[in-house]
């Protein structure tokens, strides 16, 4: 008699093709659950994905608001690979893009009757600081006392969004906003500048792509990228080569939050323009799913964002046309990110049935 | 035969490269403490592992109070009468002592049941316990208690100890030998399996000795003293080996004086003012049964463990003690720990790629922080052709190797740097014997060209055949150096086991 449940067990090796197509497969998967759900729901499936998946981008219109949307899971997501490349759980991005938004904001406030060249390269540059900074305490509560950085980082989130929260209700609220929970718009210099007429996508698409060549260059040619991907692999075998893991640590989290603080920034200073409360979709927590799903390579990571993208999309299409909530978007990213880590265990791993005697 | 409690017959099991146990064949009486003794590698733990359910042996029987004996699982073996203590602990830490008895037995009971049991079980056999304690609060004695009161519970005949005074002090050895003379009052057997030759003779009635999966002997522990223990367990080792002095210089280049750390961990072993010295050109050997404290001598000789409590290094007129890995590279140090995946080497990375875990400064790999791929290429290279290592190329990755592949490359990695000193842990445990073979031959021709070597091994035929000078490692506590070619091997087994004269 076998037994009821099965043990799992190791692979002796696990296939380099499968670890290709293990992103597509979850993608297919989750296709396929999502028609059950909509059939279920009482809706024809192929109209429902239609709506979903495809006329949120049959425009011009459309495919700007992918990119829109995908530029800030990217960006936050190369920055998250430094972090999972090191097998460290920073979790807190969220956190990070709300910092880096309040810092480059702040600057922006503070020079909201300026217009000089200089405003967004300073808005740019305090958000990356105002990122790094959040992240880095977690960082040095990992290192310094020897705390999980998954639950440090993720409470510093609701720190983050309190403080925003406090900002734009309290001392930065608009004095001519009829007291709503909102900052005062940033000058005209102190927004991204749009990359089309009559279209939302804007300068920080290109802030995106150079820092995820940048990245490619760093993971796969420097010194720098190779401590990163050892320290991740093997502490032990990083320990014996010499390198610094405190460093390391402190590296990873620093990169990641200066990155997430630019997404912050270029949210609040591109389609935004101002400060309030809710600036980020939970960017920083979707981004989580991007980078594991792009396997945390830059040109994955690129792919996988405008896949997310896609869902925040076709969540609102559905919401308009099929009268869902709009909450089916998050089943679709938490599918994606179950199919995903089910099949990298299977991946690594097999089930056997135990022979009971 | 009615004193005879277990009989073991001819039992062999292979695995793939080696045969574990080889026609295994003794008694076991009756109400006595009987000890398996041999040196890691010698198939003791194979051996219990059959008994006690966990390994299916390929031929052999078993026959228990005479009836034909064959279990499938711990929890079988369990119900027949055999228990067993392991070295390592199965012990939830975070629950109580009562919670973690409850758990681990295979009968249903209730915690009253328990605790009128459990009253009895702890007066008869010196076992106190505090109930309601967390387990994390326990000292290593303490939760080692906890086991054996687990097993009595369920009134096992057999008790099996794997290694049991390795993690204790010594209180707490002296009170669990009172518990096994109670339990051995009682009528019940211990199967005893230490390395430890002092244990034998004064806690254990019969003796059985194993050697590379043979029993050598089973006799009563009445007639042997620490010295024929040792021989048996050791055998004649090769002693007709040339080694050549001739090119050791006087100069010490490498010294270590006085080291002492704490480690607060019972799984660790505490070092003990240790001092040697190395000369230019010396093959240096540290011999002794795992878990005396190599690894944690490693440790502090690579420098992945700066946090010593007292003493120094000093190489080349320089104290380095305090210097990490890198800083240690730098002077021209290299080293290659036991173990070779996940420490020497990164199993996922590639052969190349793996290069540039150890970097010397005459290594020409970095440039602004740029990896020069062609340098480290043609290194990998060099090591894949010159140490002979079988790979399809220096893209495979190094988890494709074999053991004895790898180790080439790893230590080829090493020497290609010309260092003035290696230092190596068991440069050849685990390979096949073609490997082990140019491995020593090229750790030899190394110390001729004037490259000192520290050998830290278990394999004692390894360190007679290439070293100049070996010294024993044992409780922490390092030996004086003998001269390889003059030292007894008589000598290095007693002190092996612990005994000094």
């Amino acid at each position: 008699m076998n037994s009821l449940f099965p043990s799992i067990v190791s692979r002796s090796q696990s296939s380099g093709l499968m670890n290709f197509f293990v992103p597509i497969i979850s993608i297919v998967l989750t296709l396929i659950t999502g028609s059950i759900i909509f059939i279920l729901l009482g809706f024809d499936p192929a109209y429902a994905l239609y709506t979903f998946f495809i006329s949120p981008i049959s425009s011009t219109y459309g495919i700007s608001e992918l990119f829109v949307k995908a530029t800030p899971l990217a960006l936050i997501a190369i920055g998250l690979s430094y972090c999972f490349k090191n097998n460290i759980y920073n979790i807190g991005a969220e956190g990070q893009l709300t910092m880096g938004a309040i810092f480059g904001g702040g600057i922006g406030i503070l020079f909201h009757d300026t217009n000089a060249f200089w405003l967004l390269p300073l808005m740019i540059f305090a958000g990356a600081i105002g990122g790094a900074l959040w992240g880095l305490i977690p960082a040095i509560l990992k290192t310094k006392f020897n705390t999980n950085e998954i639950l440090t980082s993720l409470m510093l989130v609701y720190v983050a969004l309190f403080i925003l929260d406090y900002l734009v209700v309290g001392p930065w609220k608009d004095p001519f906003g009829y007291s709503f929970p909102k900052s005062r718009p940033f000058s005209e210099s102190g927004r991204m500048p749009l990359l089309f007429d009559g279209l939302r996508v804007h300068f920080g698409l290109i802030i995106t792509l150079f820092l995820i060549f940048v990245s490619w260059f760093i993971f796969s040619k420097t010194i720098f990228g190779f401590q990163l991907k050892v320290s991740g692999y093997s502490p032990k075998a990083a320990r014996y080569a010499g390198f610094n893991q405190t460093t390391l640590v402190f590296f990873a989290f620093a990169i990641c939050g200066a990155f997430a603080g630019i997404a912050g920034l270029a949210e609040v200073s591109g389609p935004i323009g101002l400060l309030y409360r809710d600036i980020s979709p939970n960017y920083g927590f979707t981004a989580i799913i991007v980078a594991f799903l792009g396997r945390l390579h830059p040109i994955g990571i690129i792919f996988a964002s405008l896949v997310i993208a896609l869902t925040y999309l076709g969540a609102e299409d559905a919401q308009l046309f099929l009268q869902i909530p709009s909450a089916v978007g998050f089943i679709f990213q938490g599918l994606v990110l179950f199919y995903l880590l089910g099949a990298e265990l299977l991946i690594n791993y097999k089930l056997t049935y135990k022979k009971l005697l | 035969m009615s004193d005879t409690i277990l009989n073991i017959e001819n039992i062999t099991k292979s695995f793939p490269r080696v045969v574990a146990n080889k026609k295994v064949t003794f008694d076991i009486k009756k109400n006595a403490v009987h000890a398996i003794l041999g040196e890691n590698g010698a198939g003791k733990s194979t051996l219990v592992k059959i008994l006690y359910g966990l390994l299916e042996p390929d031929e052999g029987n078993i026959k228990l109070n005479n009836k034909d004996f064959k279990v499938n699982s711990p929890a079988e073996a369990r119900k027949q009468g055999i228990g067993m203590v392991f070295q390592h602990f199965s012990l939830f830490d975070s629950l109580s002592v009562k919670e973690n008895l409850i758990l681990g037995i295979d009968e249903k009971m209730s915690y009253s049941d328990l605790e009128d049991k459990l009253e009895n079980i702890s007066s008869r056999y010196n076992l106190p316990l505090d109930l309601d304690a967390p387990i994390t609060a326990l000292s290593a004695g303490e939760k080692q208690r906890v086991e054996i009161v687990r097993i009595l519970l369920q009134d096992p005949q057999i008790l099996i100890m794997d290694e049991p005074t390795s993690v204790l002090t010594p209180q707490e050895v002296e009170s669990l030998f009172v518990t096994l003379n109670a339990l051995v009052k009682e009528g019940r057997t211990i199967l005893y399996i230490t390395h430890k030759l002092e244990e034998v003779i004064s806690i254990c009635d019969t003796v059985t000795i194993m050697r590379s999966g043979e029993i050598i002997d089973t006799s009563s522990t009445a007639n042997q003293t620490a010295k024929t223990l040792a021989t048996k367990m050791l055998g004649q080792k090769l002693d007709d080996l040339k080694t050549n002095y001739g090119h050791i210089k006087d100069e010490v280049n490498f010294e270590v004086k006085n080291i002492s750390c704490d480690f607060n961990d019972p799984f660790l072993t505490d070092l003990k003012n240790i001092s040697f010295q190395v000369r230019v050109g010396e093959i240096y050997g540290i011999a002794g049964v795992a878990g005396n404290g190599q690894s944690e001598l490693m440790d502090i000789l690579t420098g992945e463990n700066i946090n010593i409590k007292s003493g120094s290094i000093t190489f080349d007129n320089k104290k380095i003690e305090k210097y990490g890995p890198q800083k240690r590279r730098d002077l021209s140090i290299s080293f290659v720990p036991e173990n070779r995946l996940g420490h020497s080497a990164v199993p996922e990375l590639s052969l190349s790629e793996n290069i540039l875990l150890s970097q010397f400064p005459k290594n020409n790999f970095i440039k602004n922080g740029i990896i020069l791929k062609n340098n480290v290429d043609d290194f990998a290279n060099n090591v894949i052709n010159e140490f002979k290592v079988i790979t399809p190329g220096n893209d495979a990755k190094a988890s494709s190797l074999s053991g004895g592949n790898l180790q080439k490359y790893v230590i080829g990695r090493e020497i290609s740097s010309k260092p003035k000193i290696l230092i190596i842990s068991h440069p050849t445990w685990g390979i096949d014997a073609g490997a082990e073979h140019s491995i020593r031959e090229s750790l030899i021709e190394l110390s001729q060209n004037g490259t000192s070597i520290i050998v830290i091994s278990q394999d004692l035929d390894e360190l007679i055949e290439i070293t100049h000078k070996i010294s024993v490692i044992y409780d922490g506590k390092l030996s004086k150096p003998f001269r390889t070619s003059e030292v007894e091997i008589e000598k290095l087994g007693l002190l092996m086991g612990g005994k000094n004269e």
